[in-house]
């Protein structure tokens, strides 16, 4: 039976028509997903679609109201206390005790997972040493730089020698800086081996970290591949322009459309406007004729291929209602 | 950097068994005895308002109340006051429950292979160990501000200890009220009910002296019993003892399995 469920072929991840409901609200809804072990796998989606929930189902915090979902073969309804010593999580909140040293949370947490006192000090040691915390590693936690303290949160999660590390949203709320420094420990983690999870709406974090992307929207998965295939399946090229006067934007516009036959994507406010164009090089230099017969002045014209926002903007429906709108709250650091 | 990064990080193992009940609920507690001993406000707030409060009984109120048995207030204050001295400060329990719910340390620890009755053991265990400090500190208050042993210090120890259980089951009750509250603020107004029990007994003034149509439940909740019982044992008598174990029982096995229960979900 546990010889069965062990199996190292098993996929990390394996999820057959999982829906959850809270109440009358559903935040999944018969997702089918299967995730091979051994990648940064990463959940897109825009805030509400489902992505925070399905982690929490994982991790054994939230019970399926139908469907199955396999963490490594195990089922989480069934096995949750074997699923929860394979996994390792880190939500989004820093679930660090301020008032304990960095050394002091991992040694806590790696007892929680099982250690006995000297195991506990060698995995804290080594996971001091493997985020880069040493110098901070004996002051409060409560001293920490936001980044030492998501530093510290994800070494937690690490401690019990997890299959799966599960990240929510691992960098939201942090600066630049900090969010650099949580990026780096996480690829060196995957470089290490560790399959890893992650849900994020920045479309740049994926698009650093991730092998597999599964975008999910309201509740089920939309689009699921790697992040190239993914671009390629949606396809073209993208015209992009800049103007040197902002004030041109709409005859750009206008000209992008006439000749792709696409809607334009402008930046509201900026010079520059975007469009797909699947007929490719013809079509851009037909563009460029148009705005010299036009006598618009531009900064940079060329053809690209298409950016993760711009995939996945097409991906979920709120694209289809309003780019706009749905740029904004996918790019928003809101929490 | 790339002989740096060369260097194998020496792999964590994952441990061969789930932790135990007993060292996952000493992790438990003693983290949260670490946040408490820790934070200089918490204890040195938990102490003045204790004093503060007995100190306002004894000499603002107190000269106005007269029971009518010919005993001092004083006398009559302070085994009340320190039998449900856990009903003014386990706010603080309510809190740090919620609390823990609100920042993802709960989630955290359910996500963490350990016994889930542990959560509740290990939090019981620390929250009781700050109660008996709170006791003690209270009935030091009592004795400084006139109070006086009326049997032998056996008969004290004995309302002592009663006193101590009386901390275990509030803590409880806290804990679960920590885990029903939808935020930590809300914990802090839900703690505030509990003052109407601690009021509403015979612990402030004789439960003779309410208007009538209070002293039913003056008479039948369960501080009432307590704190009687805990006046009885101070004499040498054991009457209402009983009553405030059977009530501890009550309110220990209603509590427990809610906690335990509630955690699974928080």
């Amino acid at each position: 039976m546990s010889m069965a469920t062990e199996s190292s072929a098993a996929p990390l991840l394996e999820a057959h028509g999982l829906t959850v409901r809270f109440g009358k609200v559903t935040a999944l809804i018969g997702l089918d997903l299967t995730a091979p072990p051994g990648q940064v796998l990463a959940i897109l989606g825009p805030n509400g679609a489902g992505k925070t929930t399905f982690v929490r189902t994982v991790a054994t915090l939230v019970r399926p109201t139908a469907g199955r979902l396999l963490v490594y073969g195990r089922d989480v309804v069934r096995d949750p206390a074997g699923v929860r010593r394979d996994i390792g999580l880190a939500g989004q909140f820093a679930a660090v005790e301020p008032t304990m040293t960095g050394r002091e949370n991992l040694e806590m947490t790696a007892r929680l997972f099982g250690h006995g006192r000297t195991a506990a000090k060698r995995a804290a040691a080594v996971v001091i040493e493997q985020l880069s915390l040493g110098e901070v590693a004996d002051r409060r936690s409560s001293t920490y730089s936001g980044g030492q303290r998501r530093r510290l949160d994800l070494g937690a999660s690490l401690v019990g020698g997890p299959r799966l590390l599960l990240l929510d949203e691992p960098t939201t709320g942090l600066d630049p800086v900090s969010r650099r420094e949580v990026w780096d420990a996480v690829r060196d983690l995957a470089a290490s081996g560790t399959s890893i999870l992650l849900t994020t709406h920045y479309l740049d974090e994926a698009d650093e970290l991730a092998d597999q992307v599964i975008v999910i929207d309201h509740g089920a998965v939309v689009a699921s591949g790697t992040l190239s295939r993914l671009k390629a399946s949606i396809g073209q090229d993208v015209i992009e322009v800049a103007v040197t006067e902002p004030a041109m934007l709409g005859a750009v516009a206008q000209i992008l459309e006439r000749v792709t036959s696409n809607s334009a994507r402008l930046e509201p406010g900026g010079r520059h406007a975007s469009v797909p164009a699947p007929g490719g090089p013809a079509e851009l230099a037909s563009v460029i004729g148009s705005l010299e017969d036009a006598a618009i002045a531009i900064d940079e014209i060329g053809l690209r291929r298409p950016t993760l926002d711009e995939v996945f903007l097409t991906l979920t429906d709120e694209a289809k209602v309003s780019p706009a709108a749905a740029g904004a709250s996918i790019n928003g650091s809101e929490r | 950097m790339t002989a740096i990064q060369a260097v194998v990080t020496p792999a964590i193992s994952r441990p061969a068994r789930t932790p135990g009940i007993v060292p996952a609920a000493s992790q438990v507690a003693l983290r949260a005895l670490r946040k408490y001993v820790r934070t200089p406000g918490l204890i040195v707030m938990g102490v003045v308002q204790s004093a503060l409060f007995l100190f306002s009984f004894r000499y603002v109120f107190g000269g106005a109340i007269h029971d009518g048995s010919g005993i001092s207030y004083v006398e009559f204050l302070v085994p009340a006051y320190v039998a449900s001295i856990v009903l003014f400060t386990g706010g603080g329990i309510a809190v740090a429950v919620a609390e823990d719910k609100a920042q993802g340390f709960t989630d955290r620890l359910l996500s963490l292979p350990v016994p889930r009755y542990s959560l509740v053991l290990g939090r019981t265990l620390a929250d009781s160990t700050t109660n008996v400090w709170s006791i003690l500190t209270t009935a030091a208050f009592g004795f400084l501000f006139g109070f006086r042993l009326p049997g032998s210090w056996l008969d004290g120890l004995a309302a002592l200890g009663l006193c101590v259980l009386y901390a275990v089951v509030f803590t409880v009750v806290f804990i679960v009220m920590g885990l029903f509250a939808p935020s930590p603020q809300a914990a802090q107004g839900m703690s505030l009910i509990v003052f109407v029990f601690a009021f509403l007994s015979s612990g402030y003034v004789p439960a003779t002296s309410m208007p009538g149509w209070l002293q039913p439940f003056s008479k039948y909740q369960p501080v009432t019993p307590m704190v009687d019982a805990v006046r009885s044992l101070l004499t040498g008598s054991s009457s209402d003892v009983g009553l405030a174990l059977a009530w501890s029982a009550l309110l220990i096995v209603v509590f427990t399995p809610v906690a335990v229960l509630r955690y699974r979900r928080a």
